[in-house]
């Protein structure tokens, strides 16, 4: 059983706790999506799940095992992966290299996960040799997911994928990130665009001034009127 | 006015009693001659603490700027020099009118030509251009004061001045070279600007030493005119021996042979004078350091002082409430070095001699770092306790460490090789006392030992 | 065509090989600087200092060496010793790692801090490299001196003007190539070497890759270890060793660096270089090349040099400085390996 559960979280930076008592789980093969307004706190639960910073109270568990205390790059060795908002490639290495750094602690031949990768997003085999800090926000986008694919994970965070990107590269980077389901990872991700974010996710969570407002399937979220009125712009 | 901790008289207490120490132990000589240097380095370490401590501006450039100060002590007090001044003033006047010539005539350019390659162009080919010209007159006219008495002359001299106008002008000088490093370099990130101004002061203490024109470089100078008066004078001034006779006059008295009393009264008007020049030297030393202590407080509980912590503690929001960072961070680091320039001119005061190429900006700039950060940056106080104890501990190391040594290889025979090794390395120890101070403070008391007192305001 | 041959060997004499070989030596130095700029992520004052201290142990284990009958023939003995002194060097390193700067790193201390940390170290290598070895200078290159010396070359070459080659020159440009080709080779050929790439690039995501710091900063050190013994017995080779000479060349290392855009290991090489030449071309005298080349009724008669030797050690800055003013990044954009 791979899943990610975060029971009752409550942590902050310096001191002010920006999440309170969060409930999260991603099960093996789902997408979760989290929303919710600005400052909610949304990408905060995920660094927290992901254990870069620590918690006040509450507890983190993975695969019925409890992580709380385990260093960020040791959760990763579990099989846990996160991309996040920007930064999230290495400028100054080309593509290829990028997705080996994301293998990094793998000791067996990451060229069938490569390949799986540039099978994923074709336009990463041919800038294979190109410098990451070259390419345009998008395909950085898709370097940063591949990055983090290479590690084969179970869970995915994805810390707002499509910001910055147009509607054009936005949809195709959710339709890879459905691809990626099918193979059986589960997909945790916080997400601006609400509204398309949830057409493609299982199950969703509504976080308001950091707090749990509202859990459901994506569709009784979409569908709700009052998640509509407050966020989904109607 | 400011008010003193508990722990702030502490080390005031251990600053005085340590120079009574010596004073009993080494002889009152040689107590007053480290107080001498202690009040310089204590000065100097002023000095960086007002730009690193208020404001976080690094200054590695500290012997630059001390140089400048002695240069100025030697041209303010040096008598004039005629016979130079005639055959190579002329000459430096025209390179220097052509010189101002040329940097006009680049700005004139910069201004009226737009596109970047032709300025370029233009303005290397006028530098060019310009500059052999230069070279021209000033090559020929420092040859020619170069060549006037190169024994004890061979440069321009100076204004022949009272020496103590130095003091003023060194601070204008440094403060001139500083305005220039600060508009080169200010804005770089602290790692750069100490590498950068470290790198200038060498270049500047270069030119000091090679430009005999107007330092004589590294022929000295020598015997610059004292503030205070000379030993030999004291010695013959009835005054002064009226002055020893009554201060030892129990002591005389107890001796009857009146031969063994004039000898011993010599001895004493001997010791006397010696002590009392350094005394004199000491006190007016005193008086500069408090007056810069007192602005150097005043400054800091201004709102001025305030909005340079401001800008240290946090730049971005500095600079989005629109303080203009660079512009202060200029203004506080000339204002640094100027005291540096400061004590530059105290220093060849005391010495009564420059000598350019004792300046060595790898060996000494980072003496005086450590008097900052052990002392305590952005506390003045903490600035002069610095400079004290460090300076104290550079001189003392020597036989201190003559003593471990020995105590540490008592059983050892005199001719034993390790001990002769280790007794012929004791300069050496300093270094690593200096070292490992550093280290220790910068890891069990990284705000120094007074450190800057948080005020609410 | 004579007068002209003779020109171009008085340039390759005086300024072309010499400046090579400073060249390699600061560049060989400079990458030290810039490995811990790009991983530590601060200015290491000490860098110097670790330098002097490699070449001290490879001196101190020549001399042992030559005591003991044992020597490389025509090649110094040094070459025996330097092995030696490249893992003291690197212990000295890890235990300086160890005991003073991994603490500063784990509390997250900013730059300016680590830099003044270096300067303690940089006291303590000095006082310890002193009390050891003293501060005079020593010669300790041994074996044949030169493999050309200027009247043989005019004998073979019927020219006025001789071509002299050192022995230590040839060794620091050979091993230079060996030592930069091998770095190179490592940081873009090998997983370790990506992964200190990546370290530099974007620490907190090659933390979230699983690239453990810890191995990442070790690794460094053994590399910056390597680089400073050996810049720093080539350089005692070349000239000799005096510990002051190795304080002050902190100076140029850091300007080399600085100016080819400190961080990036291809600009340090080329920084070193750069600093090299212009060093040596600004102060050389270039009298007797034009008087080679150029027609006796113009001939110059002055030195024709731009600036008297004295001026040497404020050369590197002033480049440093104009290169700042122009281009901050450094020649070749920095901040990454």
């Amino acid at each position: 059983m791979n899943n990610l559960i975060g029971k009752k979280l409550t942590a902050g930076y310096g001191g002010v706790d920006i999440i309170k008592d969060i409930n999260l789980e991603v099960n093996k093969g789902e997408i979760v999506v989290i929303v919710g307004p600005n400052g909610a706190g949304k990408s905060t639960a995920m660094k927290a799940l992901l254990g870069m910073l620590s918690l006040t109270s509450g507890s983190v568990e993975y695969s019925n095992e409890e992580i709380s205390s385990m260093l960020p790059q040791n959760r990763i060795n579990l099989g846990l992966a996160f991309v996040p908002q920007t930064n999230n490639v290495f400028t100054g290495m080309t593509v290829e290299e990028n997705l080996e750094m994301g293998g990094f602690l793998r000791d067996d031949d990451i060229i069938h996960t490569i390949n799986d990768v540039y099978d994923l997003f074709p336009i990463l085999k041919e800038k294979r040799n190109q410098s990451a800090g070259e390419l345009s926000g998008g395909q950085r986008q898709q370097v940063a997911f591949g990055r983090a694919l290479m590690t084969q994970p179970k869970i995915l965070m994805l810390d707002e994928p499509t910001a910055g990107v147009s509607p054009i590269v936005m949809d195709e980077l959710f339709s890879r990130i459905i691809e990626v389901r099918k193979t059986g990872v589960g997909i945790l991700m916080v997400e601006q665009n609400a509204k398309q974010a949830l057409a493609i996710a299982d199950r969703g969570y509504v976080l308001v001034n950091g707090k749990n407002s509202r859990e459901g399937t994506g569709e009784e979220l979409l569908n709700n009127p009052e998640v509509r009125k407050s966020f989904l712009g109607g | 006015m400011m008010k003193f901790e508990r722990y702030e008289w502490l080390a005031i207490t251990i600053m005085i009693s340590l120079f009574i120490f010596v004073g009993f132990i080494q002889g009152w000589s040689v107590s007053l001659v480290i107080l001498n240097m202690c009040i310089i380095s204590a000065i100097m370490t002023m000095g960086v603490n007002i730009s690193w401590g208020y404001a976080g501006v690094i200054n590695f450039g500290v012997m630059g700027f001390l140089a400048m100060g002695g240069l100025a002590a030697v041209l303010v007090s040096y008598p004039p020099i005629a016979e130079s001044w005639q055959v190579g003033g002329r000459g430096l006047g025209i390179s220097f009118a052509l010189l101002v010539v040329l940097v006009i005539a680049v700005m004139y350019i910069n201004k009226i030509v737009i596109q970047k390659r032709n300025r370029y162009i233009l303005n290397s080919l006028i530098i060019f251009f310009g500059i052999l010209i230069i070279r021209h007159f000033y090559l020929n006219a420092t040859h020619n004061i170069e060549d006037i008495n190169p024994a004890i002359a061979g440069f321009l001299g100076g204004l022949g001045l009272p020496i103590i106008f130095s003091w003023i002008v060194g601070g204008l000088f440094a403060a001139g070279v500083a305005f220039v490093i600060g508009k080169v370099a200010l804005g770089l990130r602290s790692d750069y600007l100490a590498i950068v101004t470290l790198g200038i002061s060498e270049i500047v203490v270069s030119v000091l030493k090679h430009e005999e024109w107007l330092s004589r470089g590294v022929k000295n100078v020598i015997g610059l005119k004292r503030p205070v008066p000379y030993e030999i004078d004291l010695q013959n001034a009835d005054w002064f021996i009226n002055l020893v006779t009554y201060l030892n006059s129990s002591k005389l008295n107890n001796i009857i042979d009146l031969g063994d009393r004039q000898q011993v009264l010599n001895n004493l008007i001997i010791d006397g004078s010696g002590i009392f020049v350094k005394l004199s030297y000491a006190i007016l030393f005193l008086i500069v350091m408090l007056i810069i202590f007192y602005f150097a407080n005043k400054a800091q509980l201004s709102p001025w002082g305030r909005m340079m912590r401001a800008i240290r503690d946090n730049e971005t929001a500095a600079n989005a409430m629109g303080k203009d960072v660079v512009k202060q961070h200029l203004i506080i680091f000339v204002i640094g070095a100027a005291i540096v320039g400061v004590a530059g001119a105290m220093l060849v005061t005391l010495d009564g001699l420059f000598t350019p190429s004792g300046y060595r900006p790898l060996r000494f700039t980072f003496i005086i770092w450590i008097m900052v950060i052990v002392g305590g940056s952005g506390n003045n106080l903490g600035a002069i306790f610095g400079g004290f104890v460090i300076w104290f501990a550079w001189i003392e190391a020597a036989p201190l460490t003559t003593f471990i040594i020995n105590q540490l290889t008592v059983g050892l025979e005199p001719t034993n090789v390790l001990k002769l090794h280790l007794l012929n390395s004791v300069p050496y120890f300093r270094y690593l006392f200096m070292g490992l101070i550093l280290l220790l403070i910068l890891r069990y008391r990284p705000k120094g030992i007074i450190p800057e007192k948080v005020r609410h305001s | 065509m004579i007068d002209f041959l003779n020109s171009i060997i008085v340039l390759l004499n005086f300024i072309i090989i010499p400046g090579i070989s400073y060249g390699s030596q600061l560049a060989l130095g400079a990458l030290g600087v810039t490995f811990v700029y790009a991983i530590l992520r601060f200015a290491n004052f000490a860098h110097g200092e670790i330098m002097s201290f490699g070449a001290m142990i490879t001196i101190l284990f020549t001399w042992f060496f030559q005591s003991q009958n044992i020597g490389l023939g025509i090649l110094p003995t040094a070459l025996l010793a330097l092995p030696i002194g490249i893992i003291a060097t690197i212990i000295l390193c890890i235990i300086s790692d160890k005991f003073v700067f991994q603490y500063y790193r784990y509390q997250k201390s900013v730059p300016v801090v680590l830099a003044m940390v270096s300067i303690g170290v940089m006291f303590v290598i000095n006082a310890i490299i002193r009390i050891i070895i003293g501060t005079e200078t020593i010669k300790f290159s041994d074996g044949q001196k030169f493999i050309m010396k200027a009247k043989q070359f005019k004998v073979m070459t019927g020219l006025n003007e001789g071509l002299a080659l050192k022995s230590s020159q040839v060794i620091t440009i050979l091993i230079t190539i060996l030592l930069l080709t091998f770095t190179f080779w490592f940081l873009q050929k090998t997983k370790t070497g990506k992964s200190m790439r990546a370290f530099s690039d974007n620490e907190d995501l090659a933390l979230l890759s699983g690239i453990n710091p810890d191995r990442v900063v070790f690794t460094t050190w053994i590399i910056v270890g390597v680089l400073a013994c050996v810049a720093g017995t080539l350089y005692g080779l070349d000239k000799s060793y005096k510990p002051i000479i190795y304080l002050n060349l902190v100076l140029p290392i850091f300007a080399s660096a600085i100016v080819g855009g400190i961080g990036s290991p291809f600009g340090a090489v080329v920084g070193g270089y750069v600093i090299a030449f212009s060093e040596i071309m600004v102060t050389y005298a270039y009298k007797k090349f034009f008087v080679y080349l150029l027609p006796s009724s113009i001939e110059p008669t002055g030195l024709v040099q731009l600036l008297s030797t004295d001026y040497k050690f404020a050369v590197s800055f002033s480049i440093l400085v104009i290169v700042l003013l122009i281009r901050p990044s450094g020649i070749f954009k920095g901040k990454v390996l």
